[in-house]
């Protein structure tokens, strides 16, 4: 095997990781493997590759951002409090997702302009974000939109059969894998994120990419959260949390070094599948929810260990 | 101590590293050991001090068969190395890296009093009682850290030393203190390596020469009845014509003209001009503000007061983005931290500085970026077998020659180069004085920072020579004098 094929079969191994725990899961459940469970675990599945998708770009530059969740949160609640103001619905939602971005573009001016380790930066806005969705929101859910074009955003279906959240999910990821691989922008956050002093020297404007990529980050986290709000019909300040751990979770599952600069879009919506396969059909066994915490903690270490030593 | 190495080999993987490679040295002697980047200099050493093992040979110390299976074991049979890359943990104190991993203590608690006094007493012992026991190592200079490892490596009772290119970051004074040193360990019966590209200091402070080429041992020397000339042959195998190109070319109209230039600390009052063509090459110590020159001229350093006219337009280069515009390219002194990303393809780095020329609306064409890296792969010679390999496979002159790449996608106005040639084997050398004199035959002005002496007087039409932030000379290359830019960079002449 030449060097090149042993490091495209190291990229493909967490595609060949997800079709073998399928075919484990069709072999064992009946249930799994027909159309409509795949849809359906495809659209549980949405929401974390939404955010793991921004986290991809961040964890390429070497940072971490661990306010998603929040920012879900605050951009939730915010949606809410405007449509039920009146507001029109298709308009509270493109304000919220671009204040998701406006909540990111916060962490990246802290992250840049004040040189401060993106770990601390966003586990300070985790904290402030999500305080200031329960004040926004007084501590309790915001519930009933009374809008068919809102509930459609998460909720709906194209053709009667696929959920629109998975439509939405496959055209973020293709965007996604274009920006990272066919664009200046794209080359320009491997570059940072493989070694950001030669980036700098070699006239990239890091700063400008950090903030574009935190940007996006709280941006598909507010993203998610109008697709988790419009089909529980329900904003909840509360939402979101421990999804940034997910959403790392998908992303190095899916090969993206925590070192930065290596990593790539694929990799981060299989590891999101995988990780929602796994749920999907431990629950179909009946696997206690006590054990598929297990499993699955057990499963992301394998995957970790086993590229590691692929690695050497 | 008589080490001798005999019928080394070593592979990893299919690729052979070492083949049946011979090498010999004794107490009281120091050797060096050169070789072209890849000839397996490092793996040898690395056999030799327990990092690797080898598939096949032996190792003989004092005439007795020796296996050694891990640098445990040959700290035991008296082996120390010294890495290049320092191994001092910077922020522990001197007296707790030098005793790391053996601190005399009592039932588990370190007993401090007796540390610091015995480390007084190495340091003191190597002439650098200078150096603070308790001062942070971090805090203390490259030149400093290394007698603190020497110390370290002889506090283990080292008989045989190997230095992997000692000298890369020490000031001219720091190596007459070394060299000194290695004088007085050598005196004590102490065998040193000496790994080092540096062939003036081959010759100025070794006993013998053992060269390898491609893996295999080319053959042994004693220094005082070779010549650098049988030394490259040995080492590149042909003869690789002039070490230092001709340049033909007679330099156009002044292309920069820097005046009164000063950052905020560095460097002050700083004016030169360098025509089309020209080079004019940098001189001085180590720490004399050469790069910062540099740095300020690309933007990387804020300029407090000075004035820059690129072909007789004043330029504001307040940022690399400002200067590379302006048509600056900048190649920086440290390839791996500072020019390239390791982890990237020579693709990705050689089309890193202009990657928008092959973008349309941001969208990079493929067809247009492979086209040119292509062109420059061919034209700077580089020697890869596939634009698409990781940068960081490549030797070193290799690695270097795509960080010109990455400038020379688009032809610069003014190319700074600061220690173009560090780390770069002989042949590599030649083949980058040979792109330095293209792009001066093309009307580039460039500004070259080098500490290798002979190659500044050979490379440049003009020399500026720097001490503590200050200019105090500029020479016609042809009339200066080793001596005389020495004078100069030490402060103990007048301005020229």
């Amino acid at each position: 095997m030449t060097p090149k094929q042993k490091a495209t079969l190291q990229r493909l191994g967490p595609f060949i990781a997800l079709v073998l725990v399928s075919v484990g899961l069709a072999v064992l459940s009946p249930d799994f493997l027909t159309v409509a469970n795949l849809l359906n675990v495809m659209r549980q599945v949405s929401i974390n590759a939404l955010i793991a998708f921004g986290m991809t770009l961040v964890i390429l530059l070497g940072g971490i951002d661990l306010s998603v969740g929040s920012i879900l949160a605050l951009s939730s609640v915010a949606i809410a409090t405007l449509i039920q103001a009146g507001v029109n619905p298709l308009l509270a939602t493109l304000l919220g997702v671009l204040g998701g971005g406006l909540m990111g573009l916060f962490n990246g001016l802290v992250i840049s302009k004040g040189k401060v380790a993106p770990f601390i930066a966003t586990l300070a806005s985790m904290t402030i974000l999500r305080g200031l969705a329960l004040v926004v929101s007084g501590g309790s859910p915001i519930t009933g939109f009374n809008s068919d074009l809102f509930s459609m955003l998460g909720g709906g279906y194209v053709a009667g059969l696929v959920p629109i959240p998975v439509v939405w999910m496959l055209i973020m990821f293709g965007l996604f894998a274009f920006l990272l691989k066919k664009t200046v922008f794209g080359r320009h956050v491997y570059a940072t994120g493989g070694n950001e002093e030669a980036a700098r020297l070699s006239g990239v404007k890091v700063d400008q990419i950090k903030l574009w990529v935190y940007t996006l980050s709280g941006a598909m986290s507010a993203m998610a959260g109008v697709v988790l709000t419009s089909r529980l019909n329900s904003a909840q300040p509360t939402a979101g949390s421990g999804y940034e751990l997910d959403a790392i979770a998908a992303v190095v599952l899916g090969g993206t070094s925590l070192t930065g600069g290596r990593g790539w879009i694929f990799g981060t919506l299989m590891g999101a599948l995988l990780i929602g396969v796994l749920n999907n059909g431990l629950n179909l066994l009946g696997v206690s929810s006590f054990y598929q915490q297990v499993i699955k903690g057990v499963v992301i270490l394998l995957a970790v260990l086993i590229d590691r030593s692929g690695k050497k | 101590m008589n080490v001798v190495m005999q019928g080394i080999s070593k592979a990893f993987g299919p690729v052979r590293v070492l083949e049946e490679v011979d090498f010999a040295i004794a107490g009281g002697e120091i050797h060096a050991l050169m070789g072209e980047n890849g000839a397996g200099k490092s793996t040898l050493m690395k056999i030799l001090s327990g990092v690797y093992r080898s598939d096949g040979g032996s190792i003989r110390i004092d005439g007795q068969p020796v296996e050694i299976r891990s640098t445990r074991q040959a700290e035991a049979c008296g082996i120390a190395i010294i890495h290049q890359e320092l191994n001092l943990i910077p922020q522990l104190s001197v007296m707790e890296n030098l005793f790391l991993g053996r601190e005399p203590s009592r039932f588990g608690v370190i007993d401090s009093a007796r540390m610091r006094r015995e480390a007084a007493a190495q340091l003191a012992a190597l002439g650098a009682s200078a150096i603070d026991p308790e001062a942070e190592a971090g805090s203390l200079s490259i030149g400093q850290q290394q007698m603190v490892e020497i110390a370290k490596a002889l506090a283990m009772d080292a008989r045989l030393l190997i230095m992997d290119e000692p000298t890369a970051a020490l000031t001219e004074r720091e190596i007459d203190t070394l060299f000194g040193l290695m004088q007085a360990l050598k005196a004590r019966g102490v065998a040193i390596v000496y790994v080092s590209h540096r062939m003036e200091e081959i010759f100025r402070i070794c006993d013998k020469i053992s060269v390898l080429r491609d893996g295999r041992f080319v053959g042994e020397r004693v220094i005082a009845r070779t010549d650098f000339d049988e030394v490259v042959r040995m080492m590149v195998g042909r003869e690789i014509g002039d070490r230092f190109p001709r340049r033909t070319a007679a330099p156009g109209a002044v292309r920069l003209q820097v005046t009164g230039l000063a950052d905020a600390q560095h460097v002050r009052d700083i004016s030169f001009e360098v025509r089309a063509g020209e080079v004019l090459g940098v001189a001085g110590l180590m720490g004399a503000g050469r790069s910062e020159i540099l740095k300020t001229l690309f933007g990387l350093n804020r300029r407090s007061a000075g004035t820059v006219l690129l072909d007789g337009q004043q330029v504001a280069l307040d940022s690399p983005g400002a200067a590379i515009a302006a048509g600056l390219a900048f190649v920086t002194e440290d390839r791996k931290s500072q020019g390239l990303v390791l982890g990237m393809s020579v693709r990705e780095n050689a089309t890193l500085v202009h990657l928008p020329q092959y973008a349309r609306l941001g969208v990079v064409s493929d067809a247009a970026e492979q086209q040119a890296v292509a062109g420059l792969i061919e034209q700077l010679r580089i020697r890869t077998r596939d634009a698409e390999l990781e940068v960081k496979s490549l030797s070193g002159g290799n690695q270097q020659k795509v960080v010109f790449a990455k400038w020379l996608a688009q032809p610069p106005k003014v190319l700074l180069l600061d220690e173009p040639t560090r780390g770069v084997d002989v042949g590599g050398k030649a083949e980058i004085y040979h792109i330095i004199n293209q792009l001066a035959a093309a009307g580039v002005a460039i500004v070259m920072v080098s500490s290798e002496l002979p190659e500044v007087m050979a490379m440049s039409n003009r020399i500026l020579v720097i001490h503590e932030g200050r200019q105090t000379g500029l020479f016609e290359a042809a009339s200066a004098t080793q001596e005389s830019i020495m004078a100069a960079a030490t402060g103990t002449a007048h301005a020229a």
